[in-house]
């Protein structure tokens, strides 16, 4: 069969489906029956998101072409195709950000009481001495500005920082005009709230109060022009572990380099005057294609301060706070309700609590051995960290694996991992050549009947402050066999020899992609013999050919594929004999859509997994995944009725088309179905039905 | 709490294991946890007959690692057995004090018999598939990396084990520089082989034939997976099935033996050379049905603790397996089973009656029952010089389940049964003297000794024996109306050695019946 669906036509780039998604992202910020501040908070996420694909995607493509490297990828684009084509569709999207922001968000801001004052000459006079005196009390002493001249070469500009450049000439000497730029301090605020104007509340950027005073940064001089400018610099990081003796230290220099990257891109104001910019493009060696003229403040990501600021809750949606967990309670030590059923955790609808409390109590409890797990992304004061730091202090015995490689985490990471250290934990920093992204806890207890293991498997991070926003599965079991495969994990993961067999879990970079073959190369077998067939998976992204290609021929084999998909999917709908029984839709709304769930009817005896991984080549061959079955039935049943609602949602749901785009569903004559309200309902609903048993203790008199 | 957490560590030719084990009264013993490192330490052994101070360390660090993880799960109790890559090392010694002192951690090194001991143990462990299996003719083969072991059963009792000294590791490293492609390297590993089954076929088999084949080692298990079923613990694989993979697998390099089959890398190397084994068995026995079980040394030394502190229930009697081989020996060298049966049940009495006086344990009783079977198969050999030829015979013969120190113990005491006791001075042994050894020896001497004069003539006159410790004297009473004269002069004769040794004063009277 290979080869069959080899057709650079039958794929999507990846790079075009990620920017396809930040535009779905961009659609929730243009949505004009969302709250403003809601609105705004999507606006600033495209800008973090497009920050971080510049820095990861982008550079690396940039890298390829440097090395001449032109093997094109599934859809048939050489690296610089690919390039051409993103630069196209960055610009148009930077575009329609900054129509969103100043055509919809400003003047609905406006209208909310909000005012954000973007041009100093339109302050009043009361608001220009409060701006002149912040000036001078707080942001004129942390500035350092620089200039250019034949003594003094090009400053270092790091990377994502926000600038002003300015030209600036003696006093007198008008004809020459020399550089100079200073960066907006990061150790200040970006917004600052000024006097309000006519009942409005009023915040300007602090580039606008640094640009207003700008000629006191240069007293001898004349202040020609000024604006701002931000650079993207080449991030990607690659450690070479096969040089780096010690791999803590090699990150920590890493991360040091990771300032002086090549620079990618050069955001500018779009009214800069263009001497200057010819100064910034000539130092920085930007090409004309990378330079983004922008009509508005740069760098959006300010707007989540704005989101996150106190008041005007009446702009938001109402913040909702995760439930109990049905079927358990605060009465009894967690290991007794696990050993009394399986529990099924659905955040952020259901509390992270348990997970917390899993550590916590295992940390203190006399009868626990051992507690292992893996951290790949935890909070700034994570109670996880903490708690297993206290187990240690308690004599148990404590292993964590810390993925020290975790993209940008990198140095949140180091420290956690030296403080577990310090407390008695044996710490391993990820593995050679692999990133440990399973998401697994094991505890190892002493029971009256002998050793009991209780294990914990999830599809996201042990990050409590992520669980809150995350759509996220777990299981916490007490199951044997999947014990003995949790510990068996834990052994590969120390450098021990992989066990004879394994009971439940199929782990990457070894098993899994031959696992997910399997599963859906027997559905095709299904189909093939006339019963009924059907997958439903549910993931982040699908850019596998392999895992593509399996699909294409089990739909062409007739199985009916349905697909959830946040963000990039590399697979084509529609294709005629080829994709016909394939449906994609995309889910982008108030939680970041995470969960890893596949479903195979298997010919009636259906089976469902869930798994830290995606389809993507880089989750089956280059990490430490692993992919766990749902056996409960209670639990299938949920997981079941999680994917029919999603495969339901006609508000947040985008459907994939033949040609590649994302609409949204014709909604006249539905009910709406918005699956992240929904499920925020139904959790609250069935954790006050909880309570029922203990009010209905309470006698009730009947009457009349 | 009625749980009893057990390591048991096994240090081999080219990996150590540990294995954690939990013994319960409800489930009995339940394997808790496995950890397994690859450390080549056979290869320096065939190669210098050492193992380097690079290995050593490295093995002191994986010990440790162990130690940390029996702490983890509180243990109270380990077992750490290496087989013959300490075996065969000149410096085993140092290297066991050095390791001792490194880790707090003691290893015995396993004989070659008391190894496959155990390994038997583990396969038997899961005894209801075992029994069925052994009904029929059968033989087990452990592959090693530097020998092979095969045990014969003859229905459900083992009655023999030899080793031949081809291994798969030594065997690849061998032939590996001249093979012209795979298939000249199978053509080879079959030529050597043959030769030397049909040696052993023609001494030990007499045509039978083997239908069943249980394979332990070689990583072939693992080729076998596709065979595996749920709820049976032992992989049973047609000849026809086998042969169908070996041809698959025969061409392959060890890295397409990964890919194709799934097999960690770290045991493919020695697959195909295992694979060539058991083909060539299949056609010089006639195997029929091959059975893979997937049990470690691990499993079997926490089997025999478990057994030894009773704390699983056993239905497979091993003694039984133990006398059964002896027995089969004795046959081999044409020992007169009459007058051994007739021995034995007198020495057993005798043994059982002094119990208070001489102390011995259950174990000891079994080497006198052996002793007692072995005593006369020098005389295959030769008449004249019996006790050297017994001694010799027995020192060359594998008893499975007895230590080396075992068999010396047997040897000797079967050899001063007619050569006279030396002073403990001039006792001398392969693992060099030890007081609490040589009483051992001196008193089952002192039993075979006396009771073998009961049967001077060979007749079995004493059939109708009571034995009877009264203070401080033993009173044999035979009763029977045949004349005993020679018998009660040669008893006379070994009494004396028999009171210096128990201090008890041996009584022979005859009680005529009619």
């Amino acid at each position: 069969m290979a080869g069959t669906y080899d057709r650079p036509e039958y794929f999507t780039n990846r790079e075009c489906s990620w920017l396809s998604f930040n535009e779905r992202v961009l659609g929730e910020a243009r949505d004009k029956s969302l709250p403003l501040l809601e609105r705004l908070k999507f606006l600033s996420i495209t800008a973090s998101n497009l920050d971080e694909f510049f820095m990861i995607r982008v550079a690396s493509l940039k890298d390829m072409v440097h090395a001449k490297y032109t093997k094109k990828d599934i859809a048939g684009l050489t690296p610089q195709e690919q390039l051409d084509m993103i630069g196209q569709r960055a610009h148009e999207l930077v575009h329609q950000q900054y129509v969103t922001y100043n055509r919809s968000l400003l003047p609905a801001a406006k209208q909310s009481g909000i005012e954000i004052v973007t041009q100093h000459e339109a302050l009043t006079p009361e608001q220009a001495e409060f701006v002149d005196q912040y000036f001078e009390e707080s942001v004129y002493p942390v500035l350092t500005p620089m200039a250019l001249d034949s003594s003094r070469p090009f400053p270092l500009i790091r990377n994502k920082t926000l600038n002003i450049g300015a030209l600036i000439s003696k006093k007198g000497e008008k004809s020459k005009n020399e550089f100079a730029t200073v960066q907006v301090p990061s150790v200040l605020p970006r917004i600052v709230r000024i006097p309000d104007k006519d009942g409005k509340k009023c915040i300007m950027l602090l580039e606008e109060v640094i640009e207003r005073n700008i000629d006191k940064l240069f007293l001898n001089y004349d202040v020609v022009c000024a604006h701002p400018y931000r650079i993207m610099r080449n991030a990607d990081l690659t450690i070479d572990e096969d040089e780096a003796a010690d791999l803590l230290k090699e990150i920590q220099k890493q991360l040091k380099k990771r300032q002086w990257g090549e620079v990618i891109r050069l955001e500018i104001e779009d009214k800069m005057d263009p001497k200057l910019l010819k100064i910034l493009k000539k130092e920085l060696n930007v090409k004309e294609e990378d330079i983004y003229k922008i009509n508005g403040p740069l760098d959006l990501t300010f707007l989540m301060k704005l989101y996150g600021a106190e008041g005007m809750d009446e702009y938001r949606d109402k913040t909702y706070h995760p439930q109990m967990v049905p079927g358990m309670n605060e009465e009894e030590d967690i290991f007794t309700q696990i050993r009394r059923k399986d529990i099924f955790l659905h955040h952020p609808y259901m509390t992270f609590e348990p997970v917390v409390q899993f550590v916590r109590q295992a940390a203190v409890d006399p009868d626990v051995l051992a507690i292992k797990q893996t951290l790949y992304r935890v909070s700034g004061n994570s109670p996880i960290v903490a708690a297993l730091a206290l187990a240690a202090e308690n004599g148990k015995q404590v292993s964590v694996l810390v993925e020290l490689k975790a993209r940008f985490d990198e140095e949140n990471n180091i420290n956690w991992a030296k403080m577990l250290e310090k407390a008695g934990c044996h710490v391993i920093y990820g593995l050679h050549g692999l990133k440990t992204h399973s998401k697994i806890t094991l505890v190892v207890r002493r029971e009256e009947d002998g050793i009991r293991r209780y294990v914990h498997l999830g599809t996201g991070n042990y990050n409590d402050s992520t669980a809150k926003l995350y759509t996220d599965c777990g299981i916490l079991t007490c199951s044997e066999p999947v014990g003995e495969d949790a510990t068996a994990v834990f052994n590969m993961l120390s450098g021990y020899s992989e066990p004879k067999n394994w009971n439940r879990l199929s782990l990457a970079p070894i098993w899994l992609r031959s696992r997910f073959s399997q599963l859906i190369q027997r559905e095709t077998d299904h189909a093939r013999a006339g019963r009924p067939a059907h997958i439903i998976a549910k993931m982040n992204s699908l850019c596998d050919k392999e895992i593509i290609d399996l699909l294409y021929e089990a739909s062409a084999a007739g199985v009916k594929i349905d697909l959830i998909i946040r963000g990039i999917c590399c697979l084509k709908v529609g294709i005629p004999k080829v994709s016909e029984n394939i449906t994609v839709r995309s889910i982008v709304g108030t939680f970041l859509e995470h969960a890893r769930i596949f479903y195979f009817q298997n010919g009636g005896d259906e089976e469902y997994y869930m798994a830290s991984a995606d389809w993507m080549p880089r989750n089956l061959d280059k990490r430490v995944e692993i992919l766990f079955p749902v056996e409960d039935p209670d639990i299938q049943a949920e997981v079941r009725h999680i994917l029919d609602i999603q495969l339901e949602d006609n508000v947040k749901a985008h459907v994939l088309q033949p040609d590649g785009t994302y609409e949204k569903i014709d909604r006249r004559g539905k009910v709406l179905l918005n699956c992240h309200e929904y499920f925020c309902r139904e959790a609250v609903s069935r954790a006050k039905h909880e309570d029922n048993p203990v009010q209905s203790r309470v006698f009730v008199p009947m009457e009349g | 709490m009625a749980v009893k957490m057990f390591a048991s560590i096994s240090v081999g030719s080219f990996e150590t294991e540990m294995k954690i084990f939990e013994f319960t009264a409800r489930k009995g013993m339940r394997e808790i946890d496995r950890v397994s490192t690859r450390l080549d330490l056979g290869i320096d052994v065939y190669k210098t007959r050492r193992i380097s101070t690079g290995k050593t360390e490295e093995l002191c660090q994986v010990l440790k690692d162990f130690k940390r993880i029996m702490e983890e799960y509180r243990v109270e109790d380990y077992k750490i057995c290496a087989t013959s890559a300490f075996r065969e090392s000149r410096n085993m010694v140092v290297l066991l004090d050095y390791i001792e002192k490194q880790t707090g951690l003691a290893i015995e090194v396993l004989s070659n018999s008391e190894q496959r001991f155990l390994d038997y143990k583990a396969i038997a462990s899961v005894t209801t598939e075992f029994e069925s299996i052994i009904q029929g003719a059968t033989a087990i083969v452990d592959l090693g990396g530097s020998s092979m072991q095969i045990s014969l059963f003859d229905k459900d009792k083992l009655i023999t084990t030899q080793n031949i000294r081809i291994g798969n590791v030594s065997t690849r490293e061998k032939l590996l520089p001249y093979e012209k492609n795979r298939m000249h390297f199978a053509k080879m590993v079959t030529e050597l082989l043959n030769h030397e089954f049909a040696g052993f076929n023609k001494l030990y088999q007499k045509d039978r034939q083997i239908k069943n084949l249980i394979v332990v080692g070689g990583s072939l298990r693992d080729l076998m997976k596709q065979y595996e079923t749920a709820n049976k613990k032992i992989i049973s694989v047609s000849r026809e099935q086998f042969l169908e993979i070996y041809e698959k697998a025969v061409c392959m390099t060890p890295d397409e033996v990964t890919s194709c089959f799934d097999i960690s890398s770290e045991n493919t190397l020695v697959i195909v050379p295992s694979a060539i084994y058991c083909k060539c068995m299949i056609e010089n026995f006639g195997v029929e049905t091959m059975w893979f079980p997937g049990f470690s040394l691990s499993d079997g030394i926490a089997y025999d603790y478990g057994e030894k502190q009773k704390l699983t229930r056993c239905n497979h009697d091993f003694e039984e397996d133990i006398i059964a081989s002896a027995r089969s020996i004795s046959k081999r060298y044409k020992c007169s089973q009459a007058h051994v049966r007739n021995l034995e049940e007198i020495a057993l009495t005798v043994f059982d009656r002094m119990k208070k006086v001489h102390g011995l344990t259950r174990r000891d009783r079994l080497l006198l029952q052996i002793s007692v079977i072995l005593h006369n198969c020098g005389k295959f050999i030769s008449l004249e010089n019996v006790s050297e030829c017994a001694y010799n015979i027995i020192m060359a013969t594998e008893i499975i389940g007895l230590s080396h120190m075992e068999r010396e113990m047997v040897a000797y005491t079967v050899k001063f049964n007619t050569s006279p006791f030396p002073d403990y001075e001039e006792f001398d042994m392969d693992a060099g003297a030890d007081p609490d050894v040589y009483m051992r020896v001196a008193k089952l001497t002192a039993i075979l000794r006396l009771v073998n004069a009961l049967d001077r003539t060979h007749q079995q006159k004493c059939s109708d024996v009571t034995v009877v410790l009264k203070e401080n004297e033993l009173r044999i009473t035979a009763a029977t109306r045949q004349d005993l004269t020679l018998e009660a002069n040669t008893f006379a004769e070994k009494a004396g050695f028999f009171e210096e040794v128990f201090h008890v004063h041996p009584v022979f009277r005859q009680k005529k019946t009619y």
